[in-house]
């Protein structure tokens, strides 16, 4: 246990807690502004932006004796008795002029850098700078220079070396450095080793200034239209907390959030980049039926009705539960399916598998399975069924006609069933198709469902570490299309909207897997381990 | 409230006399107004035949215009700052990078929804870089909705035909 006091405040840190004074100040509320440090990455240093007044405290006279220099709070490993002054004039003069020099040689290109809104640099010149540039230095604009997966804006930088860091600690590429000296240095590549890695979209998050712009998003909006909402990564096991930022319904990038039991600061490209399909025009966005051969749309007022009518009249069904479905809508499904008949065979969807697992120094995985819930459905259909049939059962099964009627569930963002697949459905009475894209299955629909993409859906995923992560929906899904679980939840009759909350506490009393998640949705979501060595 | 409280001040109408009541005199004052006005200088245009004028040309707040750089380009630079100003949200850009090397981005499309626009000048007042600008133009007309959609050519060919008349106001080229 150690005590130290902090613009006059003391806090007791416990043992054991290796802090440094920034994140020291934090427990009491005061930010002390820094542009190099990052709880992810090591410490630099270069900054100066953090620098504080140190000093200790006499255990036994109470008497206090500072340092005569600034020290840099990031690497100031806070110890008994430690005093810290972030509020003194010395320290205030001394930000102003890290700001100052900072903004020596800085294009003031705001107007039409993508940073502008989210910049520390301009954040921390409103808050600390000073209110005049001393410097006779006319805007202008930055150069600019290809990295490789982003693009440096050269003049912009302040030579943080986040970046430089990253590429050394995290991704362990090492492909960015820092060359020339003094005022002229420069983050660069070695010539025919540009910047390549799966986790290069992180340097630009990192980046506390617009000096990495990542090239998916460059120019395309500003930040200040963007709004924000949690969600998670769909793009393979990993189950990466992400924020999700759109306007007006259109994603516009995807950002890390920070959760410490899943990925930490970070996220990979592939995930960064994987929201194109939910916009794709080629998306279906209306109910279709077919009824003696002829093909006609229907509109959801009545098709539920006539869904119910044709599932009572199939006879032996069976579900095939996609694993990119959330776990409410793996259990409404199932539930449905079940409450029609009782024998149903529930079917998980095939598992993309796509090579192997990537694993970065960082500690930071890529997974192979490239689905977001495939712990979550499996637990669901066990649930109902004792035994979670795979689709090559199912295709058997279909094989010797022993099947009147399937409800596939897709959410695929790739082709993923073939002609010779689908062919197979052929013979049955009844198809019930629920999918993002037009597939060689869905021409075998006897009705087609739109379905909704990752950013429109309420719901849970459990990822491969059996942590499950709650979040509410960032887009409305585009006109005709509804959610998995809002048509499910029509079908079984219930009252009212589509409510994942209200499905997730049913799911918590009745699943054993699920009881911890009954009730709380931390964030950083929820470890269902833990109730597995309970139960 | 009480009629008696000693804080209300009751007023009463003041009787009128023999001229107030055969209302003669306020007849002969209306009609004297009308009068003057009749043989008095007169102040209506005969629009459109007749040009209204404006006497301070630079500060009036008509269509507007997309000011073209020193070599004929688009000045915009796509910042969105007009458009995130705009209480009408009439501005729509779609921002790229620009084909040339001396400038970083440049407005693929700009337009206005002139039907939307309120004319209140927010986006000449936050634009950076003194590209866009409120004219003198002031009879705005068209024939559908569409028409009155200006996109980046009608906006910049605004400013070719008001730049003699009007010169840029700007501080830096």
């Amino acid at each position: 246990m150690a005590t130290i006091i902090i613009d006059n405040r003391e806090i007791e840190i416990p043992a054991g807690r290796r802090l440094n004074g920034i994140e020291a100040a934090r427990l009491v509320g005061v930010e002390i502004p820094h542009y190099c440090w990052h709880p992810g990455l090591s410490v630099a240093g270069s900054c100066r932006m953090c620098l504080v007044e140190v000093g200790t405290r006499d255990p036994k006279t109470g008497e206090i004796a500072m340092q005569p220099k600034l020290v840099p709070a990031c690497n100031t490993i806070v110890a008994d008795n430690m005093v810290i002054v972030t509020n003194s004039e010395k320290v205030a003069r001394a930000r102003a002029m890290v700001e100052e020099d900072l903004l020596l040689r800085h294009p003031i290109d705001c107007p039409i850098c993508d940073k502008a809104g989210e910049c520390l640099l301009q954040d921390y010149h409103f808050e600390y700078g000073q209110p005049e540039r001393r410097a006779d230095i006319r805007p202008f604009t930055s150069r600019r220079r290809d990295l490789g997966d982003v693009t440096l804006f050269v003049d912009r930088c302040v030579m943080c070396s986040r970046c430089v860091r990253f590429a050394r600690e995290i991704s362990g590429t090492c492909e960015l450095m820092i060359t020339g000296r003094g005022a002229r240095e420069e983050i660069d590549v070695v010539a025919g080793f540009p910047l390549n890695n799966k986790l290069s979209g992180n340097v630009v998050d990192l980046c506390p200034v617009g000096a990495l712009g990542d090239k998916d998003f460059l120019y395309r909006q500003r930040v200040w239209y963007l709004r924000r909402h949690r969600g998670v990564c769909t793009g393979c096991s990993t189950g990466c907390s992400i924020w999700i930022e759109e306007n007006q319904d259109r994603v516009w990038r995807i950002k890390p959030r920070e959760n410490p039991f899943v990925n930490k600061w970070w996220i990979c490209n592939d995930g960064r980049y994987d929201y194109p399909h939910v916009h794709d025009p080629r998306r279906l966005t209306q109910p279709w039926g077919r009824e003696t051969g002829i093909t006609d749309t229907r509109d959801w007022i009545d098709l539920p009705k006539e869904l119910n009518r044709s599932l009572g009249e199939a006879g032996r069904l069976a579900a095939v539960i996609s694993p990119f479905l959330t776990v409410e809508e793996a259990y409404l499904l199932c539930k449905l399916i079940r409450g029609i008949d009782a024998e149903a065979p529930l079917v998980i969807g095939p598992v993309p598998e796509v090579g192997e697992e990537e694993r970065f120094p960082g500690g930071f995985t890529i997974r192979a399975e490239k689905c977001p819930n495939r712990r979550g459905v499996e637990a669901v259909i066990a649930h109902f069924a004792r035994r979670v049939a795979t689709f090559d059962e199912l295709l058997t099964e279909l094989d010797q006609d022993a099947l009147q009627g399937v409800w596939v569930s897709g959410g695929y963002k790739h082709e993923w069933i073939g002609q010779a697949t689908a062919a197979r459905f052929e013979r049955l009475k009844l198809l019930v198709v629920q999918d993002l894209f037009p597939s060689p299955l869905s021409e075998r629909a006897t009705y087609l469902l739109p379905g909704a993409a990752y950013p429109e859906r309420d719901g849970s995923y459990v990822n491969h570490a059996d942590r499950l992560q709650s979040v509410r929906r960032a887009i409305r899904p585009p006109a005709g299309v509804r959610t998995e679980g809002s048509v499910c939840w029509e079908l079984l009759g219930r009252k009212g909207l589509y409510n994942a909350r209200a499905a997730l506490d049913e799911i918590a009393r009745e699943i054993l897997y699920f009881s911890v998640a009954a009730d709380t949705a931390p964030e950083t979501g929820i470890d269902l381990k833990a109730n597995l060595l309970a139960g | 409230m009480k009629t008696d409280d000693r804080n209300i001040n009751w007023v009463r109408e003041p009787r009128l006399g023999l001229a107030g009541r055969s209302y003669l005199l306020l007849f002969v004052q209306g009609l004297t107004t009308t009068l003057r006005h009749f043989f008095s200088r007169k102040k209506t245009v005969q629009s459109p035949e007749e040009r209204h004028e404006i006497p301070d040309p630079p500060i009036y707040r008509g269509v507007h215009r997309l000011n073209r750089d020193q070599r004929g380009r688009v000045k915009c630079v796509a910042c969105f700052l007009c458009a995130t100003a705009c209480p009408a949200d009439c501005i729509d850009i779609v921002a790229a990078e620009s084909p040339w090397t001396d400038r970083e981005k440049y407005p693929q499309s700009f337009t206005i929804d002139e039907l939307r626009c309120i004319f209140c000048g927010m986006c000449e007042e936050a634009c950076p870089v003194d590209a866009i600008e409120l004219t003198s133009l002031y009879d705005l007309s068209g024939k559908s909705r569409e028409e009155m959609i200006f996109d980046k050519e009608k906006l910049l060919s605004v400013y070719d035909q008001t730049k003699n008349t009007e010169p840029m106001i700007t501080k830096r080229d």
